[in-house]
């Protein structure tokens, strides 16, 4: 996987967010469609601890599609989107497909293990870090989510609250990617 | 004032886009007697599409708004925050308790009666969340300098 998901890439996706949205902040932000195979950068892997104290790598998801989910307690429209991620999640585990939210609460477990408990999120969970955001761009906003193809590739990058159908639809097309490749079809995973 | 315009017109081009949409206005210098109690306003200024927590937020994992003081040649005597507004977005069931736009933050000091007279200054921080409806920003600290004249 790449080292680094530049910060240039972080801020042209937030451009076309914003550029699609009109700097609208009344409603959702349009998503942008998924990356074409060629334009996907790898995404940069990392090491976290989950909320069962399990270390674990991004890099261990080879061969999944990934939701990586940025969030914090305090962000309100991240929890909009959270029972779509547990839906989600439920849905689509068994078609290979995996939603990793990384929690940017600076106060750690202490205030997230409460928070999961009450919003029963089936999905790993992981405290990030600086560090670990520098690597994404810096995550400046939240929720910032991006969606990675199977083969640990960033496929789109959505920086707000993004409509459930977009995550929807980007999330059938990559699942259905990765069946017409398995029946010989042309793909664009 | 320079700094007033910039960060006013920098909200206005696209708020998702500025990294501290929190702003202080100029504040008069602030004078003060020994042995007196002085309040101090602090006119904030949010920009376009932004809400911050009230001081008393109506959900216990969203972020108040605090006002501290890291030195002062005066006692603080407590801060009197705004009442927040009630206001209803789309991600909370709830309406939140929030400040936009234009609020003012009223804090109280006694100055000691042994205060040191003379040009003094007084330093402290707003911490604070902003959204808008769509994004979060993480919590950040606007930093606040004062100059204060003790008599």
């Amino acid at each position: 996987m790449d080292k680094r998901y530049s910060r240039r890439d972080a801020l042209a996706g937030l451009g076309v967010a914003l550029g699609l949205s009109g700097c609208s902040n009344l409603g959702t932000v349009k998503a942008a469609a998924l990356k074409q195979v060629k334009d996907r950068k790898a995404a940069p892997d990392f090491t976290l601890k989950d909320s069962m104290g399990r270390s674990f790598k991004l890099s261990d998801y080879k061969g999944k599609i990934v939701l990586l989910n940025f969030w914090a307690t305090w962000c309100g429209p991240c929890k909009i989107e959270i029972p779509w991620f547990v839906e989600f999640e439920q849905k689509h585990k068994d078609q290979g497909f995996a939603v990793l939210g990384i929690s940017m609460d600076e106060e750690g477990w202490e205030i997230v293990r409460p928070y999961l408990e009450r919003t029963k999120m089936n999905y790993r969970v992981a405290i990030g870090n600086d560090m670990m955001a520098q690597l994404y761009g810096g995550v400046d906003s939240l929720p910032t989510s991006f969606l990675l193809d199977r083969q640990g590739r960033i496929a789109s990058v959505h920086v707000g609250l993004v409509s459930k159908s977009d995550y929807q639809n980007e999330i059938n097309e990559m699942l259905a990617s990765g069946a017409a490749k398995r029946a010989g079809l042309p793909s664009t995973d | 004032m320079k700094c007033w315009l910039a960060a006013l017109l920098s909200v206005l081009v696209c708020p998702a886009q500025i990294s501290a949409p929190l702003a202080l206005a100029p504040t008069e210098k602030v004078t003060a007697r020994q042995g007196e109690t002085v309040a101090v306003r602090l006119h904030l200024r949010l920009g376009p599409g932004y809400h911050v927590n009230s001081n008393t937020p109506s959900d216990e994992f969203l972020i108040p708004l605090k006002l501290s003081w890291d030195t002062s040649p005066m006692q603080p005597a407590g801060v009197a925050y705004p009442k927040g507004q009630m206001e209803k977005y789309s991600f909370s069931e709830k309406p939140l308790s929030v400040y936009t736009g234009d609020f003012e933050l009223l804090a109280k000091f006694r100055v000691p009666a042994n205060a040191a007279k003379g040009p003094q200054k007084l330093t402290g921080k707003v911490r604070y969340q902003a959204c808008t409806r769509t994004m979060c920003l993480p919590p950040r600290s606007l930093a606040i300098q004062l100059p204060v004249e003790i008599r």
